[in-house]
């Protein structure tokens, strides 16, 4: 339990994501069956003790706590489980043991509601103050240290040097504690068996799209929706919905995943259903991106938002149908049998992606260049002879975004970045004239700008602070940022009233005046 | 409160003694104060006439410029207006010094800020009975809870040898804190220089002529990027993150104090290697010390005051709160 607390607390404090890694790929490595395999579900979510709750160690700290001295520390910490965590009293004189993992996991899994206080309560005893913190958060759920999946499924691969791709395949295939994941990258044994499991297959992704031109006999072009790419996939009676990074998403969808009720893999965008965006190109229907927003992330969802923001997938490949595995077919067959494979399924859940249908290179261009659409980020061009290949290959799938819109703003604030940046003053909050002439924030970017620039700014930053406001600092409003975007949405993030999607530093116009920035009121113009 | 006819009233702006006409740890210049240790939350320049330890007026000289002040050895009485003052130790910081005064039979003591555990750079806290006794409570809550300082010195060392491409750069004031520091590394066996950030060399050389030995010492600003992978560097907490820390290689982010304890905390300030040292008593401390002494009332002057008042009220201790302004600024821990 120490090395797995130790684990917790250095991934809890370490910024930098290579050294997350290789915290992670050295405790899968050093540590024994089955405590590496608890270790792993407890940090990417996959653990779930029901009859421990919140409740629970709350109520249990009021027996040993002064309700008073409880809520005051508690106040001070701002986390339940670490108060308590801190708080426990330590018997006088008993050594703290360090149990395995396991059997932490198992006293935990064998509670009930009646005896969960009490079980707790004992392993809170033996337990030194970072093994109680991490117990109880693996207990509750919800570690919350900023590990995603795909970041435990590398460390995972780095750690045993076998490829993230199978990892990912075989991950959804078991239940904690992954012994025979476990049993087939450490030890060399037999690959697991995947046939009844709706497992999630590695997505094909695309290069952006920078040639002059392509033959469209070779490649297909498809719009590119602007919601999140999603896979869903069946097996003998279970429905998964995953997302790009491989997580399952099925809790915050279940009108989606109760639809989907015929065997198979499918690829596509998730979005919800809005005011008719996207209705002057094929599909239609769409809300924008900002609407979606709101359904993800979500661990339950009410029935006041399913009905108001019912979702839908718009589908663009299969990559099993029935039974059978169709990634090594070329595209255009696949497609074929994605035609054939949508009728079947709920009509207001999932239709199909439209091929766009031009003559010629230059036709695309044009009605690329003129579709506005919220819910379009630009059009996929695909090679009809690709198999469906995991990751980004090479010359197979481009995407070729609408060109991005810019607004020349004035910098506000700034804020010091994370790791690597941790001295920099590398996250700026950039503001347009109101028609008062007042400049409100529009936007926030740390991105887009080379090493060189972002000293640049830095000192700028440093030579030209008003106030600080702890990590921020308010600086004089003179210097012009051209802010490039993919889209802007009304929005109650700023109080501008607007929100970029994907803003970055562009250009920094040292030559302009900043009464020359861009008005609120003419990128309001701009929402779609 | 300032109307309570005791003899000693605390302010927000310091604990005044009236027959004295004296005032303790004053946050303003007054005509005459006495001041408990060197911190700038309880030190201030200015004053008229000032009684403090040796090595507390040393401090204050060297940040303030002011040489005038009446030293006072520990144990050593003066009577000012009928009041008998002493200094006792406090074991907070070099100098730290509890006030203990005598009026008409009745003895208070007042703190300052001041910690149980051993501390190479100065004397051990000395407990001394008195029927009102004016404490801090800068870790006035259960959870705090400082862990044996070896420990922390061990995470240290683990870190040096798990990473040692890297420094480590711990952030600790540069009053107590950096010295301290410094200290337990030469009693864990770390006889490699240590090296400093120019706004903590003044203070180690202090403490130095004081006669605190803290081994090999170097400036940061004389030494190559590369001789500094491997060491230990000490920086004011300001300076993890600022743009000095770009000389250096690659360091880990450490943070020597008593905050540390609260993973939050710990997060705020960037640290990657939270190190729970801190010159304050901790919860245990705090509640043992007037346990030990049993005053007839406890007075609690800064920190989380709310906490240890309560506990005195569960344990059925008489106790209040005062409210002064501006302290826990400087040391934080």
């Amino acid at each position: 339990m120490q090395r797995f607390a130790a684990l917790i607390d250095r991934l809890i404090y370490t910024r930098s994501r290579n050294a997350k890694l290789h915290a992670l790929a050295t405790y899968l490595r050093e540590t024994p069956d089955p405590d590496r395999g608890w270790a792993l579900a407890a940090l990417t979510d996959s653990l779930d003790f029901p009859a421990v709750k919140s409740s629970t160690i709350r109520n249990l700290a009021g027996t040993r706590i002064d309700p008073d001295l409880f809520r005051l520390s508690r106040h001070h910490v701002g986390d339940t489980a670490e108060t308590v965590a801190l708080i426990w009293p330590g018997s006088e004189g008993v050594e703290p043991e360090d149990q395995r993992l396991s059997t932490v996991v198992d006293a935990l899994a064998a509670t009930t509601r009646t005896t969960a206080p009490d079980a707790v309560a004992d392993l809170l005893h033996r337990m030194d103050v970072d093994s109680r913190y991490a117990m109880l958060k693996l207990a509750l759920g919800g570690m919350r240290i900023g590990l995603s999946a795909r970041l435990a499924k590398t460390a995972f691969a780095q750690a045993f040097d076998v490829s993230v791709d199978a990892v990912e395949e075989y991950w959804h295939a078991l239940e904690p504690p992954y012994t025979e994941l476990f049993a087939w990258a450490a030890d060399g044994g037999p690959a697991p068996d995947l046939s009844a499991i709706p497992f999630f297959r590695p997505f094909m992704l695309s290069h952006p799209f920078e040639g002059e031109s392509l033959d469209l006999t070779e490649y297909a072009a498809e719009w590119k929706w602007d919601g999140i790419r999603v896979q869903i996939a069946r097996i003998a009676g279970e429905t998964r919905l995953y997302s790009r990074g491989g997580d399952e998403i099925s809790k915050a969808f279940p009108d989606v995943v109760a639809a989907f009720d015929v065997d198979g893999v499918v690829d596509g965008e998730l979005m919800v259903r809005g005011e008719a965006q996207g209705a002057d190109v094929a599909g239609g229907g769409a809300a924008s991106f900002n609407a979606l927003q709101k359904r993800l992330g979500r661990k339950t969802v009410s029935k006041k938002m399913l009905q108001e923001a019912p979702a839908f997938i718009r589908l663009y490949d299969l990559l099993v149908d029935g039974g059978t595995d169709r990634r090594e077919l070329p595209w255009d067959q696949r497609r074929g049998h994605l035609e054939d494979f949508v009728p079947r399924l709920t009509a207001d859940r999932f239709d199909l992606s439209q091929v766009i249908d031009v003559p010629d290179f230059e036709a695309l261009a044009e009605l690329r260049a003129s579709s506005r659409d919220a819910a379009i980020e630009g059009v996929m061009l695909k090679r009809r002879d690709s198999p469906y290949l995991s990751g980004r290959k090479v010359g197979h799938w481009y995407k070729w975004k609408r060109d991005p819109l810019t607004a020349d703003c004035v910098m506000m604030y700034a804020q010091r970045g994370n790791g690597r940046r941790a001295s920099f003053y590398s996250d700026y909050t950039f503001g347009c004239w109101s028609d008062e002439g007042q400049l409100l924030p529009v936007g926030k970017a740390y991105s887009g700008f080379t090493d060189a620039e972002l000293k640049m700014l830095d000192r700028f930053v440093r030579q030209n602070t008003l106030n600080r406001f702890g990590p921020v600092r308010e600086v004089a409003k003179t210097l012009v940022l051209e802010v490039a975007f993919d889209s802007i949405h009304d929005s109650k993030r700023h109080k501008s009233g607007l929100a970029m999607r994907f803003p970055r530093i562009h250009r920094i116009r040292q030559d302009k005046p900043p009464e020359e920035a861009d008005r609120v009121a003419t990128l309001k113009a701009m929402v779609p | 409160m300032a109307n309570s006819k005791h003899w000693i009233e605390p302010h927000p702006q310091g604990i005044y003694v009236r027959p004295a006409d004296v005032w303790i740890d004053p946050s303003g210049a007054q005509p005459r104060a006495v001041v408990t240790h060197g911190h700038a939350d309880h030190a201030r320049g200015g004053h008229g006439q000032v009684w403090a330890t040796r090595e507390t007026l040393a401090i204050m000289g060297l940040r303030y410029g002011t040489d005038a002040g009446t030293a006072l050895r520990y144990g050593e009485t003066m009577e000012e207006g009928g009041v008998t003052f002493s200094l006792h130790s406090a074991g907070h910081v070099l100098g730290s010094a509890q006030i203990l005064m005598e009026y008409q039979g009745e003895r208070v003591v007042v703190t300052g800020d001041y910690k149980r555990r051993p501390d190479p750079t100065c004397a051990p806290f000395e407990l001394v009975p008195c029927d009102i006794f004016i404490t801090e409570a800068t870790f006035g809550l259960p959870v705090f809870t400082h862990p044996p300082i070896a420990g922390e010195i061990g995470k240290l060392f683990d870190r040096l040898e798990a990473e040692p491409e890297r420094c480590v750069l711990v952030g600790a004031y540069a009053l107590g804190k950096a010295q301290r520091v410094i200290a337990e590394l030469r009693a864990a066996g770390w006889d490699e220089p240590v090296y400093l950030h120019g706004a903590l060399e003044k203070m180690c050389r202090l403490y130095e002529d004081l006669g605190v030995d803290l081994g090999m010492l170097r400036s940061v600003a004389d030494t190559p990027k590369e001789e500094m992978a491997g060491k230990i560097v000490l920086c004011p907490p300001s300076a993890l993150t600022d743009r000095w820390s770009r000389r250096l290689p690659n360091p880990v982010t450490a943070m020597a104090s008593g905050w540390m304890r609260v993973r939050g905390r710990a997060r705020q300030r960037n640290v990657e290697l939270p190190l729970i040292i801190s010159d304050h008593a901790d919860w245990n401390e705090l509640t043992s010390t007037i346990a030990d002494l049993s005053p007839r009332e406890t007075w609690i002057t800064h920190g989380s005051e709310d906490g240890l008042l309560r506990w005195c009220e569960l344990t059925q201790r008489k106790a209040r709160a005062l409210a002064m302004v501006g302290r826990g600024e400087e040391d934080d821990g």
